[in-house]
């Protein structure tokens, strides 16, 4: 492919994912009031996060056997409560250790 | 109401963020290299466009020579959330804040921008999320460059388990608040369920994985809205 063409595209590419972005936060600038609305935005961050992670991330890995542990690490290790940074990191070594370990 | 504006705590509340994107944007440099693609661009389209699952469709419609219309069809669909996104972030903004900001901090609106802002309680003001984007994006970029450049010096189970970063960060978001509160278990219990349908009953194969999001978090998020209204006070 030429530059001139990857170059087009990937301005293409930019250039939408950006209009969609500031498109609503540009439009939509009053506070909204509506209870229903107020309430969904509310959840929007819940339901996506959980959509997003499952079931991606049982195939982050190679295998899902691993996929699983660092899954299940990163859950009870959320559920302590510990920090964004511990969670990711932990559950990769994990990962890492059961790929080591059966593979 | 607590207005959170300091550059410094966005860039604190960034670190995690960073570390995670280091880790996915190592692997989209790593994937763009694998596909055909030179180092620039890898890395132009990381600083450009900030977003995970957008760029990898991006560079699979690129490297196979898709039609332009392709890809803007595929970001749309696999972008469509930051819609959302960017109506909730622009809720939670101060209203004092000049619309000129709004242009600059569409950038930087991303699942995990958006998740840390809007899980604050409070408002935030601009300051604040450029701190956030900053790290964002020095780190996405960064990590493609690493990714693109290093490409098969680390060992193949060391980059199979960094491909859990991201899992394990997004995680760390929705637990602890899901603990404190019945009603977002809710949300997340109807989310799952949809994903995991979607995924896995032939009927539905046709729905691709970005647009299964879009519709689990409809589903999800409006059941929660019917059977749970938020308090007035309580939704900040």
């Amino acid at each position: 492919m030429s530059k001139t063409s990857l170059a087009i595209y990937i301005f293409v590419m930019a250039f939408s994912t950006y209009l969609i972005r500031m498109i609503p936060l540009l439009l939509i600038r009053d506070k909204i009031n509506n209870r229903f609305f107020r309430s969904f935005l509310y959840y929007v961050p819940y339901a996506v996060l959980s959509a997003m992670v499952i079931p991606a991330v049982f195939y982050a890995t190679n295998d899902i056997r691993t996929g699983v542990a660092g899954f299940v690490t990163a859950l009870v290790l959320s559920y302590k409560e510990m920090n964004m940074v511990t969670v990711a990191c932990v559950s990769c070594i994990v990962a890492l250790f059961v790929e080591l370990l059966i593979l | 109401m607590d207005v959170q504006n300091r550059y410094g705590q966005g860039l604190v509340d960034g670190i995690p963020i960073g570390l995670a994107y280091l880790a996915v944007s190592f692997a989209f440099g790593i994937a763009g290299m694998s596909k055909g693609i030179p180092v620039w661009a890898v890395v132009i389209i990381s600083a450009t466009c900030l977003t995970s699952a957008g760029q990898f469709a991006g560079i699979i419609s690129i490297a196979s020579g898709g039609s332009i219309v392709e890809l803007v069809l595929s970001q749309m669909v696999i972008n469509l959330r930051y819609t959302i996104m960017s109506i909730a972030v622009g809720q939670k903004l101060t209203q004092d804040t000049p619309v000129w900001h709004r242009f600059i901090m569409a950038f930087g609106v991303t699942d995990e921008a958006f998740a840390v802002s809007c899980g604050r309680k409070g408002e935030i003001g601009s300051r604040y999320f450029y701190g956030i984007m900053t790290v964002m994006w020095s780190a996405w970029t960064l990590g493609t460059f690493l990714g693109a450049t290093a490409s098969g010096i680390l060992p193949e189970a060391v980059m199979n388990a960094l491909g859990l970063a991201i899992y394990g960060m997004l995680i760390a978001l929705v637990i602890p608040p899901a603990k404190h509160n019945p009603h977002i278990v809710l949300v997340v219990f109807v989310a799952v369920v949809c994903s995991l349908v979607f995924r896995y009953v032939e009927v539905f194969s046709f729905i691709s994985s970005g647009f299964s999001i879009i519709i689990c978090t409809l589903i999800a998020a409006t059941l929660g809205a019917l059977i749970f209204p938020i308090k007035e006070e309580a939704d900040e």
